[in-house]
């Protein structure tokens, strides 16, 4: 009943209204999306809005010199094309005129009188014709202002820039190197765990239970001083640098513990209690029993906690700026659009696609693995909190 | 490079295979040393009891060594810290704190505070309830959800990025490239430089998480509306109820728990709100938020841990309450085994 097409103005205000607000979703990111596909002068000149009309732009043309005059009929003739050999980029001519000031002056097609009885004519594809009762005697053409109008334009290069002489692309395989090892470990020793405070007997599980809850909430940030002078400190005791990749790996899994735990244990929690309680009647151990029946039936919440963790880790710029070096082979994505932020400030082509390339991977993930996030979310949230 | 690549290979490779091996390991050990089928019946039994017993220890082992050393531990040197003068050597009492509450910046962070808590659980909780509700019945409803849902993927750094180009500035005359401003300008109003008005500076840098957080508020309270029964629905409508008292007097109150939920979670996250305010002004004009108070005194200017720790106590203290609800509902849950 509620799903049927109908064309009442309710439902017709309905869309709009939803509609309006996805526009003003998505708009921000398209934003980004247009500005780091545009030419940088482009980004900087006009708003990313207009990229798809034409754009107007003011430039500048040099007529040819008195070389190439030709007398034709008692007058002097010199005619070619401004966007020729030019500096100029090649448009359409809507306007032009002699002086800097007011190259709107002329409408493109039409002739103009000049000093000195000289007329010049300039159409819409830029050629010109200027004419002259006397000989032409300067060595280089005068100048000509007018405004084009360019079609859109689109290009890559800001892609090529951040990627291969921006450290764009070397900070990507950084954050691979952190992300995929802390999501996969966290994952394992929460499974287990999990599945001992669900199903296993052992002394104060609840108390455990309530303290992990508890840690669900502790901020991240209290735990970088104490947990950076460990580190320190381990590192000089063992005479290893304290900023390393297994360090960054650690600490993610102790921060994502919580939740996963959390988060698996109830799922676990729920398995059918016969499944368990009859394999264990078969002299199945409990880590027989985890390997071949809890994991696999545990499949999707563990993907719905790996997307989580994924895109944690991978978004995380606290944890990397705290752990990891900032050197090239050290600092991750996040870390160097950060640094860009700073440095860069004002070229949005450098920090248009950057973003871009850390987004992508979290976006592709997203909408290809939807469907156990949302389950996740709703686990996590919805069941127990 | 190509070293690079390798070299990260063969580092990941070792730390799961580091990982599974513990496991495997430590459980083949186990059934090694007290075999469950030994030779005589006693030890047999004694064997299987002392696996029962040594095993849950294996599996949780791990995740409880890892919690204790970068959760448990932290909290406590922190509490400590945060009685301690900035080296972390003396012992000053309360100092730390007197000095939190007489010191105008941390006044300004906790008024800032509010307001984010006053402001961003409320918006995110209430858009996501109406956007639920209007995308409920669409065909296209989940496109739709899909694409308010879409930012909660993107990083803090990110969106930052996203939104310096919303709120982009140029001097006046000059053709605006941030489309805040151009809109602005349409109106015929003068360019602002939105994140550096102080006070309405604030609600710039909430906008950045209403954005993202709406979407998982709208996509928890759609999956909560689905679950209230069509019959109650269709009673209320034959009652000639119309679609606003609906919306109050039964959908509401049926998704009251959820939405409950929804506002304590985005209430979380907001009090340890750091990345938006680090990227978009560096806790300039009147921007700073108690997390990022926090670090500056810890990293920056040579770092006075214990006002930093005491300042991180504060944030604690405010979470407890929350806390200890989070707790009570997981007891409550509990129940089964």
């Amino acid at each position: 009943m509620l799903k049927s097409f109908s064309l009442e103005p309710s439902r017709i205000a309905l869309n709009l209204a939803v509609l309006f607000i996805i526009t003003l979703w998505t708009l921000p990111t398209a934003g980004l999306l247009i500005s780091s596909l545009r030419d940088k002068n482009d980004i900087a000149a006009s708003g990313w809005w207009t990229a798809l009309a034409s754009a107007d732009r003011n430039q500048v043309g040099r007529m040819k010199g008195k070389a190439d005059q030709v007398e034709k009929d008692g007058k002097f003739v010199i005619s070619g094309n401004l966007f020729e050999g030019q500096d100029a980029v090649s448009g359409k001519v809507s306007a032009f005129g002699s002086k800097v000031q007011a190259p709107e002056a002329n409408a493109a097609g039409s002739t103009v009188d000049l000093e000195g009885g000289q007329t010049l004519n300039v159409n819409v594809d830029g050629s010109y014709v200027l004419t002259s009762p006397t000989a032409f005697d300067n060595e280089r053409g005068s100048r000509v202002f007018f405004i084009s109008s360019q079609p859109p334009r689109f290009t890559t290069e800001n892609y090529e820039t951040v990627l291969f002489s921006e450290g764009i692309g070397r900070s990507f395989v950084n954050s691979l190197t952190v992300t995929i090892p802390a999501t996969i470990i966290p994952i394992l020793i929460a499974a287990f765990a999990a599945y001992a405070l669900a199903w296993m007997k052992l002394p104060f599980r609840g108390l455990i239970i309530a303290i992990i809850v508890g840690l669900l909430v502790v901020p991240l940030q209290m735990s970088l001083i104490p947990l950076l002078k460990l580190y320190n400190a381990a590192g000089t005791f063992m005479g290893v640098p304290s900023k390393t990749y297994l360090g960054i790996w650690l600490a993610h899994t102790g921060f994502g513990l919580p939740f996963a735990i959390y988060l698996l244990r109830s799922y676990i929690a729920g398995l059918p209690k016969d499944l368990i309680e009859s394999a264990q009647i078969d002299g199945a151990n409990d880590f027989k029993i985890f390997r071949r029946i809890v994991l696999p039936l545990t499949f999707p919440a563990l993907a719905s906690f790996a997307i989580f963790q994924f895109l944690w880790v991978w978004n995380d710029l606290l944890v990397a700026i705290v752990f990891l070096g900032s050197g090239p082979d050290q600092l991750v994505l996040t870390g160097k659009l950060n640094a860009l932020l700073g440095s860069r400030g004002g070229n949005w082509e450098i920090l248009t696609a950057s973003a871009f390339v850390t987004i992508i991977v979290p976006l592709t993930v997203f909408f290809s693995l939807q469907r156990y996030f949302v389950r996740g979310l709703l686990a996590g949230s919805v069941k127990g909190g | 490079m190509t070293a690079q690549i390798i070299y990260a290979f063969i580092t990941v490779v070792l730390g799961v295979g580091g990982c599974f091996g513990y496991f495997y390991g430590s459980n083949w050990l186990l059934d090694r040393i007290f075999p469950a089928n030994a030779s005589n019946d006693a030890s047999a039994v004694r064997n299987l009891r002392i696996q029962a017993n040594t095993r849950p220890w294996l599996f949780l082992g791990p995740a409880l060594i890892l919690l204790s050393l970068y959760l448990i531990f932290p909290v406590i040197q922190t509490f400590w810290l945060s009685f301690h003068d900035r080296a972390g050597n003396k012992f000053v009492g309360f100092a730390n704190y007197a000095w939190a509450f007489s010191d105008d910046e941390f006044r300004l962070s906790i008024f800032n505070n509010i307001l984010w808590l006053a402001v961003v659980p409320a918006l995110c909780t209430l858009m996501g309830l109406v956007i639920a509700v209007l995308t409920d019945r669409l065909w296209w409803g989940n496109l739709a959800k899909s694409l308010i849902f879409m930012p909660l993927a993107i990083s803090f750094v990110g969106a930052s990025v996203i939104w310096k180009f919303v709120y982009d500035y140029r001097g006046e005359g000059q053709e605006q490239i941030g489309i805040l401003n151009a809109v602005v300008g349409y109106f015929g109003l003068s360019p602002q430089v939105w994140i550096a008005l102080p006070f309405w500076n604030n609600f710039f840098l909430m906008a950045i998480l209403v954005w993202i957080q709406t979407g998982f508020a709208t996509v928890i309270l759609a999956a909560a509306l689905r679950g209230i029964p069509e019959d109650t629905l269709e009673a209320a409508t034959i009652d000639g109820a119309g679609p606003f008292k609906i919306f109050y007097r039964i959908m509401v109150p049926q998704i009251y728990g959820t939405i409950l939920v929804v506002w304590t979670t985005i209430t979380v996250l907001v009090l340890k709100i750091f990345d938006i305010v680090l990227t978009m002004t560096n806790s300039q004009w009147d921007t700073t938020v108690l997390a990022n108070l926090m670090f500056d005194w810890m990293f920056r200017g040579g770092g006075d841990f214990g006002r930093g720790a005491a300042i991180a106590i504060v944030i604690m203290v405010a979470v407890l309450p929350i806390m200890i609800w989070n707790i009570r509902q997981a007891n409550k849950e509990q129940g089964g085994h």
